[in-house]
């Protein structure tokens, strides 16, 4: 059993409430930092820990706080991001659900260490009962006094809000996260300026991720030397990982950074194995935005060593045989899915999900969507491979935000580990493993 | 008509969380009150929104237009929403999808002709372990792990509550 930082303490009856959370431990940090250290004291423990956002991008913690415009006289904020719309990816909610008070007390530490006086929790509106269970919680938390004026009797005070979403995936990129916040459409922002300068209402701001959030009060608690002795090199502490598709025992993971993807997949600590004793055929391993990987490249580098579950291995081979930890959404597709049916799916979505702003993504995923359909339902050309794999360049690197390259990623590695499939498709329509469902009118939009 | 009195409270409670002139970072939270009164947002609904938050209209429809929570036309009383994307296919939620509209006797997008369900698909709800999986409006309550089976008693309890 490997280390739990976040869900030690996941199934203990009554969890949820401010009591329980307490008599586990809860509120040590807040008491701790407020009571004990100065803000630059916290930050200085964050950036030892080496804790690398958990949202996808993985960017140091520490150095992302340090950023933060100190000099201007403007107020400053706090913006938990806590949007989960990447497919593959179900951590956050189920850390919210479960363990409110936990996102509540690294709330209260992070503002705490930034300065900010007043913080919103941006939630995705589809996940109206989780809003709720927030709500109640950060009540609770006002009751005790762990929220609002001069907390614990400090000189430190705080406002804590949850903001609705409204269903729209681009809002988990933090500056159309920030429009949202605003009431407006969620549009990314150019950059720079970046959000530690111009955020919230144009004032600093930083936005992290409900389970990077999550980490800071252990890290408080114990020291960021005791978290960076978690995990292996630069990927330092656990990771939450949802795992899904066809294996045994779908659900959400801690992980000490370092485990094998083999004994991931395998291990009945993990997710058992393949359903129905099928074969693995592919994983995407960081939400569905990162690149799909063949059984064998997922198990083993090109350079023919085991495969870790650390933002450095998953990436090693980088776009040619490699992927990337991601958000830890981790997805498996056993030897009956179709990769070009999946692929669709995803284009579609990505298709459906873009804010329009820019023209290579308004129109590009629009384009790999269509082709893909008639590639998917045997109307594809030879030729409709390649355009693909053009148009993804074409979108690559050309956006103000980064859902360009969330699109065109998987539509390059599927076609990269995958040709022949695709080929197949084009060749011999009635070859696809998930033809019997076609049903064109049902799922079209 | 559009907001009883204890609504129009929570409104005004709900624009305290925002610094002073920040008023119209109320209206996500404020739309999704209206629709919750109404079921949907008409432009009647919008115009007042607008007025409550002192905004102008266009402000309101350009937002509600953007995101897909909002039904900016009638809409039967319960919205099934389900989730149309890669990780819930894997585990069956096209077949189930098929299942749904030949049990509603509709298709995606449609409302039955006595007005109980609308049926909509929707991309990831981030329940793709416990897929395949819906919501239903206005408490948005997740309904996992569906089989046909337990859809049709989801529809049958439905039917009796209504
Ligand atoms: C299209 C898109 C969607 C994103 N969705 C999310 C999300 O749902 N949750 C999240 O934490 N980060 C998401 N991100 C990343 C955020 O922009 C940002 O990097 C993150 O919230 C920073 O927090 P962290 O440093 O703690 O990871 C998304 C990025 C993009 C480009």
């Amino acid at each position: 059993m490997g280390k739990k930082i976040l869900l030690e303490h996941v199934d203990v009856p009554g969890i949820q409430t401010l009591e329980v959370y307490r008599k586990m431990g809860g509120y040590q940090a807040v008491e701790k930092a407020l009571k004990s250290m100065n803000p630059d004291e916290v930050v200085e423990e964050v950036k030892k820990s080496g804790l690398r956002g958990r949202g996808g991008a993985g960017f140091p913690t520490g150095m992302k706080w340090s950023f933060l415009d100190k000099k201007s006289d403007k107020p400053r904020y706090l913006v938990c991001n806590a949007d989960e719309s990447e497919p593959g990816t179900f951590k956050d909610r189920y850390l919210m659900q479960r363990i409110p008070h936990m996102l509540i007390e690294g709330m209260i530490c992070s503002s705490f260490a930034l300065g900010a006086r007043t913080s919103y929790i941006y939630v995705r509106g589809e996940m109206m009962y989780v809003i709720r269970i927030l709500e109640k919680a950060i009540a609770e938390a006002y009751a005790a006094g762990l929220l609002g004026k001069n907390i614990l009797g400090s000189d430190y005070s705080l406002d804590l809000y949850v903001q609705p979403g409204g269903g729209a995936y681009i809002c988990g990129e933090e500056t159309a996260l920030l429009e949202s916040l605003e009431g407006k459409r969620g549009n990314p922002r150019n950059k720079p300026p970046f959000p530690a300068v111009w955020g919230l209402y144009g004032c600093p701001t930083v936005v992290n991720n409900v389970e990077t959030i999550a980490d800071v009060p252990w890290i408080i608690n114990h020291g960021g030397d005791a978290y960076a002795a978690i995990g292996i090199g630069k990927s330092t502490g656990t990771k939450l990982i949802s795992a899904c598709g066809n294996i045994k025992k779908p659900g959400v993971y801690e992980i000490e950074l370092g485990v094998p993807v083999e004994e991931f997949i395998y291990s009945d600590e993990y997710c058992g194995g393949i359903t129905e004793g099928r074969k693995l055929k592919a994983v995407v391993a960081g939400g569905s935005s990162v690149p799909i990987l063949p059984a064998d490249l997922i198990l083993t580098t090109a350079n023919n060593e085991k495969r870790l579950m650390t933002y450095e291995s998953l990436s090693d081979g980088g776009f040619v045989s490699g992927t990337m930890l991601g958000s830890g959404g981790f997805i498996v597709f056993d030897d009956r899915q179709c990769i070009v049916r999946n692929l669709w799916n995803f284009s579609r979505f990505y298709h459906h999900e873009s804010c329009g702003q820019c023209s290579p993504c308004r129109e590009g995923t629009g384009w790999m969507e269509k082709v893909l359909h008639r590639i998917e339902h045997g109307h594809g050309k030879m030729s409709d491979i390649d355009l693909l794999v053009d148009v993804a360049k074409k979108i690559e690197g050309k956006t103000i935000c980064p859902l360009g390259e969330a699109a065109a990623w998987p539509v390059a590695s599927a076609i990269r580990h995958f040709r022949a499939e695709f080929e197949e498709h084009v060749r011999n329509p009635d070859s696809c493993l998930k033809k019997h469902l076609h049903r064109e009118a049902a799922l079209a939009h | 008509m559009f907001f009883s009195e204890s609504r129009i409270k929570e409104i005004e409670e709900i624009k305290k969380r925002y610094p002073e002139g920040r008023h119209k970072s109320a209206l996500l939270p404020v739309l999704h009150l209206a629709q919750a009164d109404h079921s949907w947002l008409s432009v009647d609904l919008m115009d007042e929104v607008a007025r409550l938050l002192k905004l102008e209209p266009i402000e309101v429809y350009e937002v509600a237009s953007f995101y897909t929570m909002f039904h900016l036309k009638p809409v039967g009383k319960y919205v099934i929403e389900v989730c149309r994307t890669g990780p819930c296919c894997n585990v069956g939620a096209e077949e189930l999808i098929h299942h749904m509209e030949d049990k509603l006797g509709i298709r995606i997008g449609e409302t039955t002709s006595d007005g109980l369900f609308t049926l909509k698909t929707v991309e990831c709800l981030a329940a793709c372990g416990t897929g395949p999986v819906l919501q239903i409006g206005p408490e948005y309550h997740y309904h996992e792990n569906l089989t046909p089976e337990k859809f049709d008693q989801l529809i049958s309890e439905l039917r009796a509550k209504a």
